[in-house]
């Protein structure tokens, strides 16, 4: 049991990494990325090729990172210049990118047994998994912190929340934009890419459905550990990706069947995102039940002669 | 002196060659002198939102030639003009942004139209600053820089939005009904606000007002559109002796001079 919550912890913080850079997207630029599905696995690719060549493991997940940010880059030149739709944008670049991984892979999957990755290189025995991805969690929960209280984070934020006073204060909401996709793909690929060495393979199939699991992510941390700080907030989305893998690990341990996952974790997010609305609707509920209730008892007092 | 705002011939068509086609403004012209403070009334569909909406480069207009001082505009985009302009929006959610602090929001403002870098957005002069900035509003946000934008009141975000329009002075000032969507009461209050921070620093102001007597006792100059051009144009002493009949009058006569066009509906 320990080792199941132990491997689901350490899954989950290499998961936090692509929820952060949900996390950007969706929540600072208010865009539903779909390029993810896709520059998760272009981190996978790169990074399994490079390594399978004999690069360095900090050097191949580098270069990981940057391939992502370029599918970020070809996604918000789509939106912002060629004015595509959103949704349709990301689902452009995620399909271009199927034949551009392969392309990259030369196969359909690598496998990274024989070769040094990242893991194989940090101390940590047993558990270098969870202490490489706690670092780079932990790093980048920092990171962001910081780069979203500067200027350049203060105008990609005020271009998510209201583009047309970003834009009637001179900012160039467009860049901002494609700044933000870069840097969420960014993150996404070096998710992949930690992924990919963890469980020593690269996989074309591996993509399908992250960007689910990353906005189940933000969604869970937000329910969970509600913060309005933003250090608290992108701490909130790491507790939430930690969380997401200990309750599939359980469900699965419970006996849930691998295969049903998927549509597990489509209904979490459904619920979860919808929780504003059946909260609101169960208050309503409650109150009218309350006013209901006290108009009876009133009633029933003014009968017994004993109303107030 | 160069003047601070020239618009010179500019026409704009909304969905041309559409059967939702608008022709709204037809060849309009207007100067502006440094200091001009003025009110712009006239009826539904007459072009004042969209005069304003093309000076600030909200979208490209078909002809003629936009300045701001000296320096031409007319095919800059709109961040790229946004140095020039201070603007405030009908709707009070529109100036700010909601999520952001008070001291994200005018912390934004302060560079408008500047290059944003990896610097810290907000240092610990700029929030005294702000302190004192939002201490002359007289709304006590003084003390609610931290507090995030969306729980202030339509009013207060208005203020706000005034407030960041000018903290860092615009040459020309956009104000499209901006009062509108307040209580009488509030909107009194940023009217007054108005007034003193655009005669304090003499900026050059345009302001959209539906409300006749705000047009009048408001600013140094005002204009009249009808029909996608300037019907009617004081200043000065002929200015302060108007009346609200005497603009209704008017009001009436470019009406009835352009009678044909069954697209003015009176405001």
């Amino acid at each position: 049991m320990l080792n199941i919550i132990t491997g689901a912890i350490s899954l989950g913080l290499l998961w936090s990494v692509t929820a952060l850079g949900v996390y950007i997207t969706f929540r600072m630029l208010d865009y539903a990325d779909m390029t993810v599905d896709g520059s998760i696995v272009t981190g996978a690719a790169i990074v399994a090729v490079l390594l399978t060549k004999g690069a360095n493991p900090f050097t191949a997940t580098f270069i990981a990172c940057i391939g992502g940010m370029a599918a970020g880059v070809v996604t918000g030149i789509l939106h912002t210049k060629l004015k595509i739709p959103a949704i349709l944008s990301g689902i452009l670049t995620q399909i271009g990118l199927y034949s551009v991984n392969i392309k990259i892979m030369g196969k359909a999957n690598i496998n990274l047994l024989k070769v040094d990755t990242l893991f194989d290189i940090i101390p940590g025995g047993k558990n270098t998994v969870l202490i490489g991805g706690g670092i780079a969690a932990m790093a980048l929960v920092l990171l962001l912190n910081s780069f979203l209280a500067t200027s350049l984070g203060s105008a990609l934020r005020a271009t998510g929340n209201n583009e047309k006073m970003a834009n009637a204060m001179g900012i160039n909401t467009d860049t901002m934009k494609i700044l933000g996709l870069a840097l969420g793909n960014g993150l996404v690929a070096f998710s992949g890419a930690l992924i990919a060495q963890s469980q020593q393979y690269a996989d074309m199939g591996m993509g399908q459905g992250s960007i689910v699991i990353g906005l189940a992510s933000v969604i869970i941390g937000e329910v969970l550990y509600h913060r309005t700080s933003i250090i608290g907030k992108l701490t909130a989305v790491v507790v939430g990706a930690v969380s997401y893998r200990i309750i599939i690990a359980l469900v699965i341990d419970m006996g849930m069947d691998p295969l049903d996952l998927k549509l597990f974790t489509a209904i979490t997010v459904v619920i979860a995102l919808s929780m504003p609305r059946i909260k609101g609707y169960a208050m309503a509920k409650i109150k009218s039940f309350r006013k209901h209730h006290i108009k009876a008892t009133i009633k029933i007092r003014e009968k017994e002669g004993t109303a107030i | 002196m160069t003047p601070a705002l020239i618009v010179r011939d500019v026409e704009k068509t909304f969905n041309p060659g559409t059967i939702t086609e608008n022709y709204v403004l037809k060849g309009i012209n207007l100067v502006l002198e440094e200091g001009d403070y003025v009110t712009v009334i006239g009826g539904n569909g007459a072009g004042k939102s969209t005069l304003l909406n093309s000076i600030a480069g909200v979208f490209p207009v078909d002809e003629g030639h936009i300045f701001i001082g000296d320096k031409e505009v007319t095919h800059l985009p709109e961040h790229k003009r946004a140095v020039h302009l201070g603007r405030v929006f009908q709707d009070p959610m529109v100036g700010t942004a909601a999520d952001m602090t008070i001291a994200e929001n005018l912390s934004i403002a302060m560079h408008r139209g500047e290059k944003r870098g990896l610097g810290k957005a907000i240092s610990e002069k700029e929030k005294a600053f702000f302190k004192e900035k939002l201490a002359q509003l007289d709304l006590g946000l003084e003390n609610r820089l931290n507090d995030v934008i969306g729980l202030l009141s339509g009013g207060q975000r208005q203020a706000i939005t005034l407030l960041m329009a000018t903290i860092k002075k615009p040459d020309l000032l956009l104000l499209d009904e901006h009062t509108a969507a307040l209580d009488p009461k509030t909107a009194e209050k940023v009217l007054q606000l108005t007034d003193n921070i655009v005669n304090e620093n003499k900026i050059t102001t345009i302001m959209i007002t539906h409300n006749m007597r705000d047009a009048i006792n408001h600013g140094n100059r005002l204009i009249m559109m009808n029909d996608g051009r300037v019907v009617f144009d004081v200043k000065g002493e002929e200015k302060r002796n108007l009346t609200v009949e005497t603009l209704l009058e008017k009001f009436t006569q470019s009406f009835a001079e352009s009678a044909l066009s069954d697209r003015l509906i009176l405001g």
